[in-house]
């Protein structure tokens, strides 16, 4: 019962991806932070002002996350390579 | 179990729009973003106590203090695409840091993490950086740290505590949210009003992201069990004849 359940499930969210993406393309896998809560903002009088450094311009932001994912992947890699070694200590 | 699969199946038939925390710069009126300063601030002086108290006792509590903040940091800007909302929303990560630092010390490590992306990533604000820290930092961390230490004194597997934290933490995370955003929007409608609206439109998106919330929580729990028992055993979250 649960699996046939899950499968239709699953299935349905697959039909629905479809079908949400035709409807809404301009909306597909935007941030819901900014879409969602500054639309909600908006329509209570609140604009979202610009950030402090506005890093959003061109492939800026894409880099600052991809820099900020190597950095933090580094920095995980290399505490977790000290925690394994205090154990042999 | 038959309510929870129509709801299930409700939230997948019929998608709606959905919201995520990290609330953006200027969002917040000013009186409100100060009001969630003002109340982030104390447990942020507390958590730093912890860490300096902490660490001053045990050097070899630094790495860990790197590793989970890394994490956490990473955790809690990775966009993850849900399939069931057709839009993207990031786990927060505290309840790990929550088990393994301690809840106090996690509300740092939240607002460091935040602070780099509300500088850099455009993600959340430094005017909002209160409020952010707030339903991020002290709800999801104490919320998530005091599930697990219940299901722990439940008796139930250190996996299973993880797991359960981490959902509980989410959605503690995303409920404060809704109440900052909700007392600081609400203008003419009522609270509760607003509130709800937000509620439905979070819901279709939270679920499932809580659901993977728990699982990276349980995860990263799991991974220090097989790898540095010992570890959780000082840090008592690990009963010895459990290693």
């Amino acid at each position: 019962m649960v699996k046939l359940f899950l499968i239709f499930t699953l299935i349905i969210a697959l039909l629905n991806s479809f079908v949400f993406a035709n409807e809404k393309a301009d909306e597909k896998w935007k941030g819901v932070d900014e879409v969602i809560i500054e639309k909600i903002a908006k329509e209570h009088g609140r604009e979202p002002s610009e950030p402090i450094i506005n890093t959003e311009q061109g492939d800026l932001l894409l880099f600052l996350f991809l820099l900020a994912g190597l950095l933090g992947g580094f920095a995980m890699g290399y505490y977790w390579r000290i925690i394994l070694e205090q154990k042999r200590l | 179990m038959r309510l929870f699969l129509i709801a299930i199946l409700t939230i997948v038939v019929f998608p709606n729009e959905s919201v995520a925390m990290h609330i953006a710069e200027g969002i917040l009126p000013f009186k409100w973003s100060i009001f969630w300063f003002i109340l982030s601030a104390p447990f942020f002086i507390y958590g730093l106590r912890e860490l300096k108290k902490k660490t001053s006792q045990d050097l070899s509590f630094k790495p860990l203090i790197g590793f989970i903040t890394a994490t956490v940091f990473i955790i809690s800007c990775m966009p993850i695409p849900i399939p069931f909302a057709g839009s993207c929303s990031h786990p927060a990560g505290t309840a790990i840091s929550a088990i393994i630092l301690g809840p106090a010390i996690s509300v740092v490590v939240a607002l460091s993490a935040l602070i780099i992306q509300s500088l850099f990533l455009a993600h959340g604000g430094i005017s909002t950086l209160g409020a952010n820290v707030f339903s991020m930092g002290v709800a999801g961390s104490f919320i998530g740290y005091f599930v697990f230490i219940t299901a722990r004194r439940l008796n139930l597997p250190l996996v299973v505590s993880g797991f359960l934290a981490g959902v509980f933490a989410d959605w503690a995370t995303y409920l404060t949210t809704i109440i900052e955003l909700s007392a600081g929007l609400m203008g003419n409608t009522t609270f509760l009003e607003l509130f709800n609206k937000i509620l439905l439109a979070f819901i279709p998106v939270q679920l499932p992201l809580s659901l993977i919330e728990g699982l990276m929580t349980a995860g990263v729990v799991s991974m220090l069990y097989k790898k540095r028992p010992d570890l959780l055993i000082k840090l008592n979250i690990l009963k010895e004849k459990e290693a």
